[in-house]
Formats: C-alpha cells, sequence, structure tokens
C-alpha cells in the first residue's frame, strides 16, 4: 500500500497514510519508489483476485496467485473431498510416548515444541516425574529417568544428543526409560 | 383416410420404439398416429426444465411413467450461475403427482429439490422405483427419510454428486424390514455415518442389489461384512480406503473381495492406504470401470494397482497417475475407451506432478478404443494435439484442460489453434469438445469448418472478436449446446444467427461484451427464445443501453418467460423495458 500511497503525493495523502513506523518519521523516496513498481503491480493482481473470487472459491492458494471465479472448472465437492497430500507444515508430528511401567501410552505432536528444554518440560508434565540435566558426558543425571527415542533404523537413542531439527525428522516414538535401565 | 391397422397394432408397433426422436417423428404422420404415440409414450426426457411446463408435459402425454429433467446450465458446476437462479422441482411434483399417479421413475440434474418435494415423491406415487439426483441441492436427509420409508418398491436410490444438508445417518434406518427390492444404492456424498447394522441388514435383504456406492464414513474394516452380504455385486464404491495396517485387515479383506466373482466396477478409495490396494487384485483383471479420482495414492502404488486391470475400460485418476503412469497403461489397457485425469492441486501453478501432455499422447497411441477424453494439465503443444488428433480419428469427446488460462503452445509459444483445429478435423464424429489455452478466431474458423457433428462446446478465455461466434453459430449444424466464458464476443455474430439459437438447446456467455441492448432486441425479435440477463450488481438499465451484461443465457423454450425468475435474473421480451422502469419507481 506505501508504494501505491507515494505516487499520489499530489492527493496529499500523505497526511492521512497508515504506514509503519514512528509518526513524524520519513522514509526515504528513493527506496520507496523502487519498490513501488513492484507492489504496484501485487497490489492491482491481489485486488483483481478479490473482486473476482467469491469467497467460495478462495482456497489457502499463496497470496500471489489471483483467483479467478469457476477456474479451473473443477467441481467444489472434488477441491473439498481432495486433499492434497498435506506438506509436513500442516499436519501434526505425532510420536507415541511410553514411560516404562505406565500401563497405556500417549502421544505428542512434536512440532509445537521449539527445542529439547519444552519438550522434556512437556514430558515431566505428562508424566508427573522429574527428568534431569542433560549432559554430553553423563547424560540425564539427577533422576532415575531417561528419554530415549526410536529413530528412523530402530535404534534407541538418548534425547539430546543430535539438533533438535534433527531429532525431530528422524524420531518415530519416544520411551521413558527408568531405574537402572536408564543409567549406562 | 381409412384406418389400415387397428389401433392395438400400431399400439404394439409403436413400442418397440424407445428413442425419442423415433417417436417424435412418428407423431408427425397424421393425427391418428399422433393421438396413439402421445397416449403410449412411457418415457420422457426434457434436457431443459424451462424449455416447456408441467402442464404442457401432461396435456399431451397423459401416461407418463419415467420423467428426466435437467436444470440449471452445465456452468453452475463452476459456481458460475448465482444462488437462487431456479430449476426447482417441486412445481413438477405438484402436477405430476396429480396426474401421473403410476409415475416409478424421476431422474433429475441439477435442480433444486426441496424436502417437500421428496415427501410429496414418496407419498404420490404408489409404485415409485427409481429416484436419480445428480449434481441436486436443496434437500436434507429428513427427505430421505420419507423416500426410504414411504417407496414400498424402491429399486434405485442414486443421490450422484449432490449437496445435500447431511442432519444425520438416521434416515437409512426408516428403510422398513420388508424392503428388498434394492438394486442400486448410491450414497457417496453423504458426510454423515449411517448405522452401519442397519446398512448391512438392508444389503442383507436386497437380494438383487448390483450397484453399492458407500460414503466415506464407512470405515474399511467393515467393508468385508457388506461384500459378504452382497457377492452379487456389479458396481462397489468403498468407503474410506484407510485403516491402520493389520494384516488381519488385510486377509479379510483379500478374501471377501475374492467372493465377489460379478465386480466390473470401483470407485471411492477415499485416504486411500496403497499397502490395501493388493487386496483387490483378485477382482482386478474383470473391473471395467475404475475411479480412482479421490484416491492420493501415487506411484509406484498407483500404476501398479491400475495395470492390474487389464480389461479397463473407464479410468478416472488424479494427476499422480503422472506421465510414466499413463505410458504404463497405455501398455496394458487396450480396451481403454474413456480417460479422466484431474488436478490434485487445481490452484498450484507449477503443480508438483510430472503430468504433461506426454502422458495423453501415449494413451492416444497406445489404446485404440480411445474416444472420450477429460484432460487436466499445465501445458500442451499444437504438436501433441496433432499427433492425438491423428492418432484418434474415432474421438467423441474431447475435453482439454490447461491450468493456466491463454497458455500458448509452450514449445512455440504460438496459439493453439492448429492444434484443436486438427482434432475437430480429424475427429469427424465429435460430438463435445472443451478448449482452453491461447486460441485465436482462427480456432473458431476450423470449428465452424469441420464439426459437423459437434453437439456442445465449451469455450473460455478465447478468440478475438466476434467472427469467432460467428464461425461457430453459422458452421456447426449439429450444436446444441454453447457455453462461453470471458471471450470477446459481441452482440454482432450473436444478432446475426439469432435463429440458429432456436435450433439450440441453449447458450451461455458470461464475463463478455454483449450489450443490454442486444439483448433486448434478440428478446424482442424472437419470442420462442427466452433471453435471459444475470445482473447481480444492478438492473442491466442501471446503464448505457450499449454497457455489457455480466451474464447472458438463452434457450429456446414453448413456455414463454418463465415466472420463478430471482431478482437478479431479467428476461427479454416486449415488456422489458417497462417492467424496468416499473421496478426503479
Amino acid at each position: 500500500m506505501e508504494g501505491i500511497m507515494s505516487h499520489e503525493n499530489d492527493l496529499n495523502l500523505k497526511a492521512t497514510e497508515l504506514r509503519l513506523g514512528l509518526p513524524g518519521t520519513d522514509e526515504p523516496t528513493s527506496k520507496n519508489n523502487k519498490r513501488a513498481a513492484n507492489e504496484l503491480v501485487e497490489d492491482s493482481e491481489l485486488l483483481k483476485g478479490k473482486s473476482d473470487a467469491k469467497a467460495g472459491d478462495i482456497e489457502t492458494a499463496p497470496a500471489s496467485k489471483s483467483q479467478i471465479v469457476g477456474w479451473p472448472p473443477v467441481r467444489s465437492y472434488r477441491k473439498n473431498v481432495v486433499q492434497p497430500k498435506k506438506t509436513e507444515a500442516e499436519t501434526g508430528n505425532y510420536v507415541k510416548v511410553s514411560m516404562d511401567g505406565a500401563p497405556y501410552l500417549r502421544k505428542i505432536d512434536l512440532k509445537i515444541y521449539k527445542g529439547y528444554q519444552e519438550l522434556l518440560k512437556a514430558l515431566e508434565n505428562m508424566f508427573k516425574l522429574t527428568i534431569g540435566e542433560y549432559s554430553e558426558r553423563e547424560g540425564y543425571k539427577g533422576s532415575e529417568y531417561a528419554p530415549a527415542y526410536e529413530d528412523k533404523d530402530g535404534d534407541l537413542m538418548l534425547v539430546g544428543d543430535v539438533p533438535w531439527d534433527m531429532f525431530i525428522s528422524t524420531c518415530k516414538r519416544l520411551r521413558i526409560m527408568r531405574g537402572s535401565e536408564a543409567t549406562a | 383416410m381409412a384406418q389400415s391397422f387397428p389401433e392395438d397394432v400400431l399400439v404394439h408397433v409403436f413400442s418397440f420404439l424407445n428413442c425419442d426422436k423415433d417417436r417424435n417423428a412418428v407423431s408427425l404422420v397424421c393425427k391418428s398416429w399422433y393421438d396413439i404415440e402421445r397416449s403410449s409414450r412411457r418415457r420422457i426426457f426434457i434436457g431443459n426444465c424451462y424449455a416447456v411446463s408441467p402442464e404442457i408435459l401432461i396435456r399431451r402425454f397423459p401416461d407418463v411413467r419415467a420423467v428426466e429433467l435437467k436444470g440449471k446450465p452445465h456452468f453452475a458446476d463452476f459456481n458460475l450461475v448465482p444462488e437462487g437462479w431456479g430449476g426447482y422441482v417441486y412445481p413438477w411434483v405438484v402436477s405430476m403427482a396429480r396426474a401421473y399417479p403410476w409415475l416409478e421413475e424421476i431422474k433429475l440434474k441439477r435442480m433444486v429439490v426441496t424436502d417437500e418435494s421428496l415427501e410429496l415423491i414418496s407419498k404420490s406415487f404408489k409404485n415409485f422405483k427409481v429416484l436419480v439426483l445428480l449434481s441436486c441441492e436443496g434437500f436434507t436427509t429428513d427427505g430421505l427419510a420419507y423416500i426410504a420409508a414411504n417407496c414400498r418398491n424402491l429399486r434405485e436410490l442414486d443421490l450422484g454428486e449432490s449437496e445435500v444438508e447431511d442432519l444425520s445417518g438416521h434416515w437409512l434406518s426408516h428403510f422398513p424390514d420388508n424392503c428388498t427390492s434394492l438394486v442400486s444404492l448410491n450414497i457417496s456424498c453423504l458426510v454423515s455415518e449411517v448405522s452401519f447394522s442397519a446398512l448391512e441388514r438392508l444389503v442383507a435383504r436386497s437380494p438383487n442389489l448390483k450397484t453399492l456406492r458407500l460414503n466415506r464414513a464407512v470405515p474399511l474394516e467393515k467393508l468385508p461384512n457388506l461384500l459378504y452380504c452382497a457377492p452379487q455385486l456389479v458396481e462397489l464404491g468403498t468407503g474410506v480406503y484407510f485403516a491402520e495396517i493389520q494384516s488381519d485387515i488385510f486377509s479379510n479383506l483379500a478374501e471377501a473381495f475374492l467372493g465377489c466373482k460379478q465386480l466390473k466396477g470401483l470407485s471411492g478409495f477415499w485416504d486411500v492406504v496403497p499397502a490395501y490396494l493388493p487386496a483387490m487384485y483378485s477382482v482386478c483383471s474383470r473391473i471395467t470401470s475404475l475411479n480412482l479420482s479421490y484416491a492420493t495414492a501415487q506411484n509406484p502404488d498407483l500404476v501398479h494397482f491400475v495395470s492390474q486391470c487389464s480389461n479397463l475400460q473407464r479410468l478416472w485418476v488424479l494427476d499422480y497417475i503422472e506421465d510414466t503412469g499413463l505410458e504404463a497403461l497405455a501398455a496394458s489397457c487396450k480396451d481403454l475407451q474413456e480417460l479422466r485425469v484431474f488436478p490434485s492441486d487445481p490452484y498450484d501453478a507449477e503443480g508438483n506432478v510430472t503430468l504433461t501432455e506426454q502422458g495423453l499422447v501415449a494413451v492416444s497411441e497406445g489404446c485404440p478404443k480411445l474416444q472420450s477424453v477429460l484432460y487436466f494439465c499445465r501445458q500442451m503443444s499444437n504438436a501433441a494435439l496433432v499427433t492425438i488428433a491423428r492418432n484418434r480419428p474415432n474421438m467423441i469427446r474431447f475435453r482439454l484442460c490447461i491450468i493456466e488460462p491463454r497458455a500458448p503452445d509452450y514449445l512455440t509459444l504460438e496459439p493453439l489453434d492448429t492444434g484443436f483445429g486438427a482434432i475437430v478435423e480429424n475427429c469427424k464424429e465429435l460430438r463435445r469438445l472443451s478448449m482452453s489455452g491461447l486460441l485465436t478466431d482462427r480456432v473458431f474458423e476450423y470449428i465452424g469448418t469441420h464439426a459437423k457433428k459437434l453437439e456442445m462446446l465449451s469455450i473460455a478465455f478465447a478468440g478475438n472478436s466476434d467472427l469467432g461466434l460467428h464461425h461457430v453459430l453459422s458452421g456447426c449444424e449439429s450444436l446444441r449446446k454453447l457455453e462461453i466464458r470471458d471471450c470477446p464476443f459481441g452482440d454482432k455474430a450473436l444478432l446475426a444467427n439469432a435463429t440458429k439459437l432456436e435450433t439450440m438447446r441453449s447458450l451461455w456467455m458470461s464475463s463478455c461484451s454483449v450489450s443490454f441492448g442486444a439483448c433486448k432486441l434478440l428478446g424482442q425479435k424472437m419470442p420462442r427464445l427466452n433471453v435471459e440477463v444475470i445482473n447481480e450488481r444492478g438492473p442491466p438499465d442501471s446503464g448505457p443501453e450499449s454497457c455489457p451484461v455480466e451474464k447472458l443465457y438463452v434457450y429456446r423454450t414453448i413456455a414463454g418467460p418463465r415466472v420463478d425468475m430471482p431478482g437478479f435474473v431479467w428476461t427479454m421480451d416486449e415488456h422489458v423495458s417497462s417492467r424496468l422502469s416499473r421496478a426503479t419507481e
């Protein structure tokens, strides 16, 4: 919107325009103008898309693609029923969590945690236990529990050794180990 | 003129005439043949419900047993016809309830059906047997309960791809225990779970059941139960084809399919788990019709399954089949007649599957009986179209949708005129054509010159001028339905070919350049046409006469202007000007 506004200086819209930044500050106009052309094109396509498309036709399409009513000519029940294979970004990454001695398993969505700290805290809450501090040298000290996971190869691994992103892509299930088994 | 045959003999002779064309011809011979024919005609097909009225129908044909009606124009499928446009079946049901107490069959397409209509149907026709609702809307599962409960001899209930307000699955339990006549049941469009035990009992007591299309809510684990109740099934639509992978579920499924020796058609496959596809291998070689258009399986599982079906005649599939899959199809399914490839992700400009013109070319080469094609893809070339046309002169239906509007030949960047021209020139029996991509007036010249058997043509984002439309209207002798959107066609071609429109069922034009003035003129000059202007943004006379109308629907009729139009539809006849000015007072 800023791009369009800067072309309409003669209407003195600057005084009323909405923009980011503190009042009284001005962004360098040259930078504005350079962006203006691109933004104008994008904006007009967006506007065209909005005026053409009806509510029912706007799918979760990327904003840069304008949608035309009834095009492509696919019936609406086909659009709704056939969800393209959901990307990892949309579905959760649910894994089973077992705890030695517990009667049933739980499931958690690894997607919602940003790192090991959050995950371990959640496990502590879920199973009402303390897991202890991780160290590369000694694993989890200070408690009788150690969080382990089964990776893509089926091996039982200690949680925390690999970077978080690698962990969530290779972790197939979690197991909270207990007692003598847990300590090396 | 002396009657040479007694009436009974003529009735008997006419009873061998089933096709409407023949019966219509016979009616024209003389008055007595007209009278005998009309009293003995039992089946009626009305392609446009507004072309005739219930009263006219009943007056001419006093004893009808089967009626088929179509309502909204085809482009309603793509949301181009606004809500509330029309196509109500209720007035028909009311009239027929009085006049045809022995009516057995009602088949509707793109009509608005209310629960009230369904209740009236269920109570008015004592021998009602067949209800087919394709792409209809306006009713709920409560309406279905009336049909289930009251139609003692129901043979067929097919909900097609209708939009049903799904209040609950309880309606199915309304089929009485003594209802054993079902031959065909299609509930695939419903969302709610029906009582499985009620369904199982219904299937078990229907020894003549040949077609069963379940809805998504029926779990895969329970499918074997139904198959054991109905091993005589010819067409099966599965419910969801998803379950946790367990060997006992697989073996139950495989064993149940083993018993289905008559199975020829398969559909359903929502959320398909490829590991369960091999459970059907025992039936694959008998399958002639396969609808995988909801199956999100990918290659190699997908192509492996399809290739097992060596006797396949019809395949509907998603573009996950890709070019490689279509090449395999071309090698293994030599009886293929119809192919439809739907886009898995229609709004993605790039697409993430490798489905190009190559796949279609391969099938056109390998499948000598291929005559019906619906193909969504993202690139096309004139060369490919020419090859397809030369390979398959027996093509009857050819519908190509290149996803990007006005996309040129991706190799030469030229319009696709030559390619589509080759199609109409080589495929002399072509009855239906839908085009896309970059097209100039020239392609319409080819169509007008060659497409003499063409009955239905769909055009979008094509052409340069009125000349394009003129070529089509003046050249296509067999044209019945023409639907156009977003083309620069205006008044001249339309008005110059006004009389042509009386030989067609209908013409649809939206987002074109037809002016309000031209519509008025057409309506005034052609009393046997209904010229309807659809303007949602306001009355068409709010601007100058030269202003283009938003949408135009023209159809021939003997029933006069319709009386059930919503506020955004205006009919152009000699009274239109006074009606419009009154409306603004």
